[in-house]
């Protein structure tokens, strides 16, 4: 039996894949949480804007936006988790990715307010950059930290204005 | 022997040190600066408040490092608060005292590996004359502290170094195990 929330999440997919072809990846149908990625990074932001503004799918709900270090690959990446409230009820999540040195993602902050701080948050915890962002500074560690802490191979460093970080 | 305890003549003349005097006063009215980093912060809230009533110490919270006699570092010291904290520590008029509430300001507590933001222990960076274990500690733990503090005070003396002050304190300490067993014992025989 197909979970209500993976034919919810075909019926997304397909219209999403009928205007932008091959810049989204095929549907991964896992019951949990149904998502694509999209293999062309440059049009995340008119992706975005389509499935806010498309009166057949209405995303206007970012409910997060995550950062991820995929060392095996290469890449960096981030995963949103996109509602659609209202008459819909859709729910899907996005994965883009980029390079794992000097990546960057086109910023949906404004598409989705929310987008604002958690795109600063994966950039200061993986070190990514977002391409028409108003404000790409850190949010939570200080501005002159140095690395990015939630990159796997993340060494912490030895001091900071003279105070010595590790145990 | 507290000074209340000395003999008070019938001209209200009362005879005893200065150093007895200062300590008194000092050790009476413990002000800590009202401030709290984390959930130990809650657990001095509630010391502070009516079930444990700080206030029969004497110590009540102010709002200014300038009022302030005693630093409870209640909570995890991150990194960028740590400079947040030793300025105010260097605001604190002397003679100043720190606490150091909890296991996070302690050592680093559960983020001693991988808390990559968090200070190893708040004496890295300001001096710490009691510290409380706990995760976090109870009121009770924390009254302990700071009665703690009130000791240390009461081994002052006019010339002699907070470091000589702790020494002092830790040769007269009384071991509780043996004051503990003493109770139980009493407890038994009624």
């Amino acid at each position: 039996m197909i979970s209500p929330a993976v034919e919810k999440a075909r019926v997304v997919w397909s219209v999403i894949s009928e205007k932008f072809g091959d810049a989204v990846s095929p549907l991964d149908e896992n019951p949990t949480m149904p998502f694509f990625e999209v293999t062309r990074p440059e049009l995340w932001l008119d992706i975005a804007l389509f499935m806010r503004d498309n009166p057949k799918l209405r995303f206007n709900y970012m409910a997060c936006l995550s950062g991820v270090d995929y060392p095996e690959e290469g890449k960096l990446g981030i995963v949103c988790n996109l509602e659609s409230l209202g008459e819909h009820g859709y729910t899907i999540a996005v994965k883009v990715k980029c390079d794992r040195e000097g990546g960057v993602i086109p910023s949906v902050s404004r598409v989705w307010k929310t987008a604002d701080w958690h795109e600063r948050e994966a950039y200061d915890m993986f070190g990514m950059t977002f391409s028409g962002h108003q404000d790409m500074r850190r949010i939570l560690c200080p501005e002159d930290w140095e690395g990015f802490p939630l990159r796997k191979d993340y060494q912490v460093q030895e001091n900071y204005h003279g105070i010595k970080v590790p145990y | 022997m507290g000074l209340l305890d000395a003999r008070i003549t019938k001209h209200n003349v009362l005879v005893t040190s200065v150093d007895n005097v200062m300590n008194w006063a000092r050790l009476s009215s413990l002000w800590p600066m009202g401030f709290g980093l984390a959930c130990c912060a809650i657990e001095m809230m509630a010391t502070n408040a009516s079930n444990y009533d700080l206030e029969r110490f004497g110590i009540f919270p102010r709002s200014s490092p300038r009022q302030s006699d005693l630093m409870i570092v209640a909570g995890t010291v991150t990194m960028k608060m740590a400079e947040r904290v030793v300025r105010l520590y260097e605001q604190m008029p002397e003679p100043r005292y720190v606490l150091s509430m909890g296991s996070c300001s302690n050592c680093g507590g559960p983020y001693w590996q991988h808390g990559y933001h968090v200070l190893k222990g708040v004496d890295r960076v300001i001096p710490v004359d009691v510290y409380v274990p706990g995760c976090p500690p109870r009121p009770e733990a924390l009254i302990g502290g700071l009665m703690k503090v009130q000791e240390l005070i009461r081994m002052e003396q006019i010339g002699l170094s907070r470091a000589e002050a702790l020494k002092k304190l830790e040769e007269k300490s009384v071991d509780p195990g043996r004051l503990i067993e003493e109770a139980r014992k009493g407890a038994k025989a009624s």
